[in-house]
């Protein structure tokens, strides 16, 4: 059997169950999952998502680098984070100038973490000045 | 969740997972638990199998959990204020009610008595089709019990009466006195991984961290000064929900939107309209760790790094904060999330200093009073459930105990109000949509998993028998289902596991996305849209024989 490399103890990334788990890893590959014993939530167990489900995290259509592009109409094409990022500011604050605060609406995500989400709202609230901020808890 | 926090002062599972197998009753309904929450269903089933615990289970279909049943009461779509407003009825016309604890620890029994009044067994069993017998047995059990836990999920809260719903599942809890003690509580169960902590992390357009009101100037007080910006940049004004700013780009009032880690063409209601208003806005960023059917709208799409290549918290649905732990580098150029959205704060003209998640983590914590007590540090040990307001607290199990979180528990006076959309001679099925084992979600991450797939490879459309007969669809034929919004192809699935008039599918797939279909019909409160009752008709189609 082949054997890890090396093991890190983290959560589930599917339901709201929150499973203790174990990502063994070869090679930057997760190559296999197991449940962890020592919490009151999954006693070990795993789902069959939970257990096998991580292929999306190798997989080859992973976005790797920003994409923009010129028009709706046009194709995306990639970008370095300096030149995406700027856009992005630019045509959020020309938004904000023209139509105000509140034209400009942010989901921010269930399958992010707190840290992230925390950010998101910060950002809305904090820089823009809008509370158009919500997620897909309802759906 | 806005019908718990109106009830019970918090919008969140009460009890724990650890503390299922101390229920002598469970009462389950409107969750598909094996299927949505499978580690969590292992502890339902050791509780019937081990500890001896009573299964009631209220669900239309014959699901996962049936055979580990009690009383499995299949009541129509979308009657389940018919169903818990008899029980409450049977509970009080018995003298089964907690009346020490309806006088100490309630409010507003009395609108409440009345509004249950008429509710008998006879007549909930004309709308919902339970046996009135069966209602009045589910009474008798969930009150007699020493403790009673209610579970529910989306199967409660995706109607146009879903806030209502869960009320009148509180009510229940409040009359009882089943709530606040190991084995009982209101338990929703939360869908995506860490949708309690977006909750919690104010991802909502009406509060900032921890529930406080953007409404409140002093709450406003606290984060301009903790986030060092003019407290006129924080506005008091409630944003719009998903739903609204969809409309809200339809309408010319939204011209900017910015997605993370979602997508919205696929789990939003009423597909088509979603995509008309992504179109119309000026400016559209979507962040993710794939090229989604979102993103190929997009503007701007910015690389995610996924949960294995990122440190940070998730809670889970009984408020448990777990750390996630960086195991592998990020793919490519992409970052995590926080990072990216460091960076852009920065080109906005904000300073923000964050070395790791960590140092975010320590900002929430200042900010968020329910959260005060943790740190990634100190998670390093293991989970911990909030409330934990202290470095020295041990966090939170159970909720309500001895006082709820607004004081006294509010019972509600709950009128039965029928789906919005209910089938007719054009559209006369009811179409429920969930969620199966083998995928997630929008299928982004389940559907390139090779193993997942194989074992759930296209949508499919369960249906009964003798509605499979009656219009002519065999096992394995391909079926047009079309509602009033759009039509989709999906494969028949012929199984008395949908009762008949009530057909199922999931939302699992791209190329069958049952949310064509779905109507936007929203609860007015809770603006969760009505995805579990919408009227349909299904077509068998010929396929034509490759040549």
């Amino acid at each position: 059997m082949l054997t890890a490399e090396r093991t890190v103890p983290t959560t589930c990334p599917y339901c709201g169950v929150g499973c203790q788990m174990d990502l063994h890893l070869q090679d930057g590959y997760i190559f296999r999952v197991s449940g962890r014993f020592d919490n009151q939530v999954n006693y070990g167990n795993l789902c069959v998502k939970g257990r096998f489900g991580y292929d999306f995290v190798h997989a080859p259509d992973r976005l790797g680098a920003p994409m923009m592009r010129a028009s709706r109409d046009a194709a995306f094409l990639p970008a370095g984070w300096d030149e995406a990022l700027d856009h992005t500011a630019q045509r959020l604050e020309a938004v904000r100038q023209e139509f105000g605060p509140d034209s400009i609406a942010f989901l921010a995500s269930a399958k992010c973490t707190n840290e992230e989400n925390y950010l998101i709202q910060k950002l809305a609230r904090g820089i823009v000045g809008t509370n158009n901020v919500d997620h897909c808890a309802r759906l | 969740m806005a019908g718990l926090a109106t009830t019970l002062g918090s919008g969140a599972m009460t009890n724990s997972i650890s503390d299922i197998v101390d229920a002598e009753v469970l009462f389950v309904i409107g969750s598909n638990t094996t299927e949505a929450h499978p580690v969590l269903s292992l502890q339902m089933k050791k509780a019937v199998m081990e500890h001896g615990a009573k299964l009631i289970l209220a669900d239309p279909r014959r699901i996962g959990l049936t055979p580990f049943t009690h009383l499995h009461l299949r009541h129509r779509p979308g009657s389940d204020v018919a169903l818990v407003n008899a029980m409450g009825h049977v509970i009080l016309a018995e003298g089964l009610e907690n009346r020490e604890f309806v006088g100490a620890r309630t409010e507003n029994f009395e609108d409440y008595r009345a509004s249950v009044e008429e509710w008998t067994p006879e007549r909930a069993e004309q709308i919902t089709g339970v046996r009135a017998q069966d209602i009045v047995e589910a009474a008798r059990l969930y009150a007699r019990a020493e403790a009673s836990a209610i579970f529910w999920a989306m199967g409660i809260t995706q109607h146009t009466t879903g806030t209502d719903n869960v009320k009148s599942l509180a009510n229940l809890a409040l009359l009882t006195g089943h709530i606040g003690r190991p084995g009982t509580g209101c338990n929703p169960l939360r869908g995506q991984n860490n949708v309690q902590g977006a909750c919690d992390m104010g991802g909502l357009p009406n509060v900032f961290p921890g529930y406080q009101a953007v409404s409140d100037e002093s709450v406003r007080m606290k984060f301009a000064k903790g986030w060092d910006v003019p407290l006129d940049r924080l506005s008091p004004k409630p944003g719009l929900t998903v739903t609204e700013i969809m409309d809200g780009a339809l309408s010319g009032d939204i011209r900017a939107i910015y997605i993370v880690g979602e997508n919205p063409m696929l789990s939003d209601p009423d597909l088509h309209h979603v995509e008309k208003a992504l179109r119309e806005v000026d400016f559209l960023v979507v962040q993710d760790i794939f090229f989604n059917e979102t993103a190929l709208m997009a503007d701007v799409v910015l690389p995610g790094a996924s949960f294995a290549e990122k440190e940070g918290t998730y809670t889970n649905t009984e408020r448990r904060v777990h750390l996630i732990r960086k195991a592998l580098e990020p793919r490519g150029e992409s970052k995590p999330d926080w990072v990216i959205l460091t960076e852009l704060a920065g080109k906005m003209g904000a300073d923000w200093e964050y070395e790791r998640a960590s140092s975010v983590f320590e900002e929430l914590a200042k900010l968020t009073p329910s959260y005060a007590g943790m740190s990634h540090h100190r998670l390093e040990s293991g989970g911990i459930q909030w409330p934990c307001p202290s470095a020295d607290h041990p966090g939170t199990p159970i909720l309500h105990v001895g006082k709820f979180a607004r004081g006294k528990g509010l019972f509600s006076a709950i009128e039965y109000i029928e789906p919005a959309e209910m089938p007719d001679d054009e559209y006369p099925f009811i179409l429920s949509t969930g969620r199966i084992l083998f995928h997630w979600h929008g299928g982004t991450m389940t559907r390139r998993s090779p193993g997942l797939d194989s074992l759930a490879p296209e949508a499919e459309l369960e249906i009964h028998p003798d509605d499979a007969l009656a219009i002519g669809l065999e096992e394995g034929q391909l079926a047009q289902v079309t509602s009033r919004r759009g039509s989709i192809e999906a494969r028949a699935v012929v199984t008395r596991r949908s009762p008949p008039g009530t057909v199922f599918m999931n939302f699992h797939f791209a190329e069958a996305a049952a949310n064509i279909l779905t109507p936007k019909h929203l609860d007015p409160q809770a603006k969760i849209p009505e995805y579990k009752v919408s009227a349909v008709r299904v077509d068998p189609l010929v396929e034509s024989v490759a040549s």
